[in-house]
């Protein structure tokens, strides 16, 4: 029971590094950045969010060769 | 792992056993490849020498130099804490930091250099990729990650304006915008040769295309930001293109539609990159750039597993006699010319634009940069070390027929196997079919610009390691697998110098400064795209097959901007009162301003036909003269000399750029230590971070 409940455990760390890796959670870290700094302000929902953050993402040297 | 060894005392038997004996291991690993005469060696010989070299240079080099030259200060508060905005300046857990950096420095550079330089055997290359990563390359990525992460994440043509004034600072746009353009042209000429006459290849990477577009619409709209679904999807839909590109191979119709020659396939490339540049990020650019990281990654991994699994024996010699300058993949010796093949992989100057833009940002502990920095390029230097494993597992014969242009071997299959045998690398006509029919290729005969030969290997390595039924599969999977972050590279790099024009054009024009302004948009991608796509088309119309000259010449310049950064990080070591530890940044400064004036200097003035970019343009002169080229060929002759001129030229400018930026950064080193006045110092001041170690 230990042993599973540890394996659980690190795939879901596995989960969640992927998903920060990859930027599948950047909305949910943008809500949780949101409420801290912003408490009053009505946040992006996630479409916006997603294509405001896509378009100013590419505005620089992303890749390299 | 990392803040056990920074903050604990380290065990002594760590510390008087462990680490002799890596030094030992190492130490053997390196003199069994470079002594060993004659005798196929193992590759697990590389990868032991380049595990111990990484480990060594990593846990004494990169410690003594984040201790001693940059003193990194962990209770100081990083530039993502500081201006922490929860988009750009974001503190990052350093694992994610380190992928996301790794994913950003590595591109198809460190696979084709590599691939190249193997003409000269894999001796000369390896040591190069070894040393000069760990005393060059990620020494560079590193201290400019430090400098920047102490000027608020500012970039290295902000940095060199700040620090070595305004000739600095202009040398160094010029030279990346310059940079851009040659990077972009000669990986488009990969690209294009990987896809000449293959209706598999091209139908796989044109159907990229769509796949990237699919996709942008399911972040966009469908699923709006969930990127592992759709990256996931991405994925399965372009194991489908490749599955999909041999049964259109196999149809006799079909596959006239997708077989051209190069020059239609580089206008084809060119008019991709123009429409890409001016679609909006979110259709092609964003979705691609997630399939391709996905790709990448995954891919690096299955090849170091089975290299490891394998451990295949190199079938190439240690040195061939191609080291004297007359190689048929590229003309020159192996000094200079093997330290400007690979840059990516030893050192690289672009990789000193990400260190100082997305990166230095994230970083929530200044600390995290010996890690980040240090350790990610010993990452790519290490995706250096199994290409050149890839390519050196292959019979040299077929090696060197995959890789010589006709010019030089002769179109005629039988003619070429006469050539390539005749050097000592034996190789027969049947031996090429079989391995072009095994590979699902008309032909593989003077593939030139690395990824074919590149492809070989991996299929080769693939189908050894998990099955050799899919040999040709694996090897369009490979060419997929290259042609698709080339692409990203050819789309995000028109993009990025397009953003430069419209900055130095708004200089002069306010209107045209307007980044999100169309008929901006368009003239600035549209001049660009002419720009890289001028080379890429001669590229493929040159005999001698064009890498010959544009991968010479794209190494100069990556080196030269190497080079810009190095004299960055010197001039602020030194600014910091720390001038006895300059050596760290200025020692590969001197090594890289004398391997890029020597190799300029032979581009320019060096009589050997292949080599020097004037005297060939003054026998083709020469040739049409005397009558020995008539009629048509004429007009394309004049062409070939207007572009050695071109080439020549732009060669010139990178040589005087460079010396430009290191004589004004010895002038300002030398007035600091003599206390004459110089631009100060901008870093900015210390602030104690408020965030708990994690």
């Amino acid at each position: 029971m230990n042993s599973l409940l540890k394996l659980k455990q690190s795939c879901s760390t596995a989960w969640s590094v992927l998903r920060e890796l990859s930027g599948d959670d950047a909305y949910e870290r943008y809500l949780q950045h949101h409420s801290v700094t912003h408490p009053d302000e009505q946040p992006l929902d996630r479409a916006t969010f997603f294509k405001t953050e896509q378009r100013r993402k590419w505005d620089g040297v992303r890749r390299c060769c | 792992m990392t803040t056990a060894i920074k903050t604990t005392p380290e065990n002594p038997f760590v510390r008087f056993v462990f680490w002799p004996l890596v030094a030992l291991l190492g130490a053997g690993a390196l003199g069994g490849i470079a002594l060993n005469n004659g005798e196929s060696i193992n590759s697990l010989w590389l990868i032991v020498a380049a595990v111990c070299i990484y480990a060594l240079g990593y846990r004494f080099y990169s410690a003594f130099i984040a201790a001693k030259v940059l003193a990194l200060d962990g209770t100081r508060a990083t530039p993502a804490e500081r201006l922490s905005d929860g988009r750009d300046f974001v503190p990052t857990h350093r694992w994610i930091v380190f992928g996301h950096h790794f994913a950003a420095i590595a591109g198809p550079g460190p696979l084709v250099g590599p691939t190249l330089a193997a003409q000269f055997g894999y001796l000369p290359g390896t040591l190069w990729i070894l040393i000069g990563a760990v005393l060059g390359g990620c020494v560079q990525d590193f201290v400019i990650l430090f400098c920047s992460i102490r000027r608020n994440g500012r970039s290295l043509g902000q940095m060199a304006r700040d620090e070595l004034g305004i000739v600095g600072g202009a040398a160094a746009l010029v030279g990346v915008l310059a940079i851009m353009i040659i990077l972009i042209a000669v990986l488009g000429l990969v690209v294009v040769n990987a896809m000449r006459h293959s209706p598999w290849a091209t139908s796989t990477v044109a159907a990229t295309i769509p796949i990237a577009m699919l996709i942008g619409l399911y972040m966009r709209n469908l699923r709006p930001g969930r990127v592992i679904e759709g990256s996931l999807l991405g994925f399965g839909l372009l194991l489908l293109a490749v599955f999909g590109g041999g049964w259109i191979d196999e149809s006799a119709t079909l596959r006239t539609w997708f077989d051209y020659d190069g020059p239609p396939l580089a206008l084809m490339v060119i008019a991709y990159g123009f429409v890409a540049a001016v679609l909006p990020v979110w259709l092609l650019l964003a979705p691609r750039d997630y399939l391709s990281t996905f790709m990448k990654i995954g891919t690096i991994f299955l090849l170091a597993l089975a290299i490891l699994v394998l451990r295949p024996q190199l079938q190439m010699p240690a040195l061939t006699q191609f080291i004297d300058g007359t190689g048929p993949v590229f003309g020159g010796k192996v000094f200079p010319f093997v330290f400007i093949t690979i840059a990516c992989g030893a050192i690289s100057g672009f990789h000193a634009l990400i260190s100082s833009g997305t990166t230095p940002k994230l970083l929530s502990n200044e600390k995290d940069a010996r890690f980040i920095g240090y350790g990610a390029m010993m990452m790519e230097s290490f995706v250096a070390i199994m290409a050149m494993i890839a390519a050196c597992v292959l019979e040299p014969g077929i090696y060197f027929a995959i890789n010589s242009p006709t010019g030089l071997v002769g179109a005629q299959a039988a003619q070429a196997v006469a050539t390539i045998t005749g050097w000592g690398f034996p190789v027969t006509v049947e031996q090429m079919q079989t391995l072009a029919q095994q590979m699902g290729e008309t032909s593989l005969f003077a593939r030139t610009g690395g990824a074919p030969s590149l492809a070989v290997g991996m299929a080769s390595i693939f189908g050894s390691a998990f099955g050799n039924s899919l040999l040709a599969v694996w090897y369009h999977f490979a060419i997929m697998f290259e042609a698709l972050f080339i692409l990203t590279t050819v789309d995000a790099g028109t993009r990025v110098a397009r953003f430069m024009l419209q900055d130095l054009l708004g200089n002069i024009f306010p209107a045209m400064g307007r980044t999100s302004w169309y008929p901006s948009v368009v003239i600035c991608s549209a001049l660009v795209v002419l720009g890289w796509g001028y080379f890429l088309y001669n590229g493929t119309i040159d005999p001698l097959g064009g890498i010959n000259s544009l991968w010479p010449l794209f190494g100069i310049a990556n080196q030269m901007l190497a080079a810009i950064a190095l004299c960055v990080a010197t001039a602020i070591i030194v600014k910091s009162g720390r001038a006895r530890y300059a050596w760290v940044t200025a020692a590969p400064l001197v090594w890289l301003v004398i391997v890029t004036t020597s190799a300029a200097w032979e581009k320019l003035f060096s009589p050997e036909l292949r080599i020097g970019f004037l005297v060939h343009a003054e026998d083709l002169q020469a040739q049409i003269a005397s009558g020995r080229i008539t009629g048509e060929a004429i007009a394309s002759t004049e062409r070939l000399i207007f572009n050695d001129q071109l080439d020549a030229a732009l060669t010139a400018f990178f040589l005087i750029v460079s010396w430009i930026v290191v004589i004004e950064t010895t002038r300002i080193c030398f007035a600091f230590v003599r206390g004459r006045k110089t631009p100060a110092v901008t870093e900015t001041p210390y602030e104690p971070t408020r965030l708990v170690e994690g």
